[in-house]
């Protein structure tokens, strides 16, 4: 049998009339990563404040590090750190000193760790500034930092790199990947399908409080529609000459969707059919798939939550 | 112990933001100086004003640092700090200990330095040690149990603004209780109100104890508002420290 980190099952939850998590089970292997996919709205933070003893679900159950969340509730959090959406640091307060608040307020943390996390997360010359003068990476990174004060066995990461610049973003993929070779299980939630491919062993498709899907990035991907050119033609006659002449090629409203792995090679000898029978496509565009094209094959709807 | 290291936090919060607190401590004597300095000699009372005013002014030194512990708490509770230790496995009414005795300290302080003003000023009490320590835990029981109710508002207020505001109704309502005037000099409606309403007796508890003279039924009362107050502010806060993430 497999160690679980998480399992939940049959969660369910409800602000008056309005259900947010509509039956949520999951499980989460011990030393693995496992992410959370979802657009706003879907009901990811909702998750990661029942799995983390924030608030309670109205119906299912839950076992986080082999404790029930309700009856051992202590227990729980004596296993976990959390890092909210909002990097919740004290402004009035430097980063050493916000470091030194969880240190104080931990039982497991040793002395040493102030120091050794500044540097690990290169907040060292900036440990004498109050928190109020960091940036939003600055702030993310000592928000993690100091949730790793009391060395959490689980950390949940409720959408760590929403709104950082792209090299703050990758910072932070690296400091998750060191935190799982280290023996950590990640629970991180994200609206960035790049983002769960890339760090995600397993992911799970959450829409308007439901799973929708689960697997690996690879097992997702191959339930999605891959990369793909599309033609756009000046008449329909066109079109249908294109469409006859490509192989593999679907007629989607007035487009031509051609299956393409986005390379240079694949990309020439494309045109050169093209010309090989005089077409000229009026517009040209390579499309990869992203967080929209998931919901769109998974759920039949956009990622936008629609007005019910 | 957990409180004591929220407390801390508490404290240099006040060090790095002294406006807060400075405020607590000015908006009382200026009252003062307003009152007594300026209308003094204008109110009627019976006494010296300022013998008369200063245990009304306590009070209102008490609802005045109200507004900085709502303000700090919302923040805390808006910016997710109090979710981070929530999800610790920390003491989970620390946080708000912290608060509520951070605010009765500010409370203390800002006494101490009206108190100051108000002997500068003439104030002659003829109050005895044992009136001097009732009058200290009555204070130090009305910071307890107002101190609460405002860690409540602030939990529950959607920002730090309306925070504020929300415990602008406790600064004001000394302003209608026997507190600057005696209640049976204001016009009806008011005056009942005046009469009524929970700092009445409170003032006159700690004008009794000040001037050496304390009355049983008015010390029953306040201290009875003093426990209803806390009692309702802490199960307020309570829950909604549990309820809200």
């Amino acid at each position: 049998m497999t160690d679980l980190a998480i399992k939940a099952s049959g969660l369910r939850k409800a602000y008056q009339d309005k259900t947010v998590l509509d039956g949520v089970g999951l499980e989460v292997e011990a030393g693995t990563i496992f992410s959370l996919l979802g657009p706003n709205g879907a009901g990811k933070t909702t998750t990661v404040n029942i799995l983390s003893t924030l608030i309670k679900a109205d119906a299912g159950s839950v076992r986080v590090a082999g404790h029930d969340l309700t009856t051992q509730a202590k227990a729980v959090r004596a296993a976990i750190g959390v890092t909210g959406q909002f990097a919740a640091v004290d402004e009035l307060l430097t980063g050493q000193e916000n470091l030194q608040l969880m240190v104080d307020l931990s039982k497991q943390a040793n002395k040493k760790s102030v120091g050794d996390l500044l540097e690990r997360f290169e907040l060292t010359e900036a440990a004498k500034k109050p928190a109020s003068t960091y940036s939003g990476g600055m702030r993310r990174k000592l928000d993690l930092a100091m949730t790793l004060v009391g060395n959490p066995r689980i950390i949940f990461l409720d959408e760590p790199t929403t709104g950082l610049d792209p090299r703050s973003r990758r910072t932070m993929w690296t400091i998750i990947r060191d935190l799982v070779a280290d023996g950590v299980t990640i629970f991180l939630t994200t609206q960035y399908l790049e983002e769960a491919d890339q760090l995600a062993d397993r992911i799970a498709v959450l829409d308007q409080g439901r799973l929708v899907a689960e697997g690996t990035a690879a097992e997702l991907k191959r339930r999605i529609p891959g990369t793909h050119v599309r033609l756009r033609f000046a008449t329909d006659g066109e079109l249908d000459a294109a469409a006859r002449i490509l192989p593999g090629s679907t007629k989607e409203d007035d487009f031509l969707r051609v299956p393409s792995d986005g390379g240079t090679k694949s990309l020439r000898s494309l045109l050169d059919r093209l010309d090989e029978y005089a077409l000229s496509a009026g517009e040209f565009s390579v499309h990869t798939p992203d967080l929209d094209d998931v919901f769109l094959a998974l759920t039949g709807h956009a990622t936008e939550v629609s007005a019910k | 112990m957990n409180s004591i290291v929220m407390l801390r936090r508490n404290f240099k919060h006040i060090a790095r933001n002294p406006v807060s607190v400075f405020n607590a401590v000015l908006m009382p004597i200026v009252v003062m100086l307003m009152f007594v300095y300026m209308f003094g000699d204008a109110f009627s009372v019976g006494v010296d004003y300022v013998d008369y005013a200063t245990p009304g002014l306590m009070l209102l030194a008490v609802c005045y640092g109200l507004g900085a512990t709502a303000t700090a708490v919302n923040s805390d509770m808006t910016k997710g700090i109090i979710n981070r230790f929530k999800v610790m496995d920390v003491s989970r009414g620390a946080v708000l200990t912290g608060h509520v005795v951070a605010s009765v300290l500010t409370n203390l302080v800002a006494i101490a330095a009206l108190l100051g003003v108000a002997f500068l000023l003439g104030f002659s009490p003829s109050a005895g040690f044992l009136d001097w320590l009732g009058a200290a835990g009555l204070v130090v029981l009305l910071g307890f149990a107002t101190g609460w109710l405002t860690i409540a508002l602030g939990l529950a207020a959607k920002t730090p603004e309306t925070a504020g505001l929300a415990s602008v109704p406790l600064v004001m309502l000394p302003f209608f209780s026997s507190a600057i005037v005696p209640a049976d000099k204001m016009g009806p409606g008011l005056k009942q109100f005046a009469e009524y309403q929970p700092f009445t007796p409170i003032i006159e508890t700690l004008r009794g104890l000040l001037n050496g003279s304390p009355a049983t039924g008015t010390l029953l009362a306040a201290l009875g508002w003093c426990a209803g107050i806390a009692v309702v502010g802490y199960l307020w806060a309570s829950s909604t420290f549990k309820k809200r993430a």
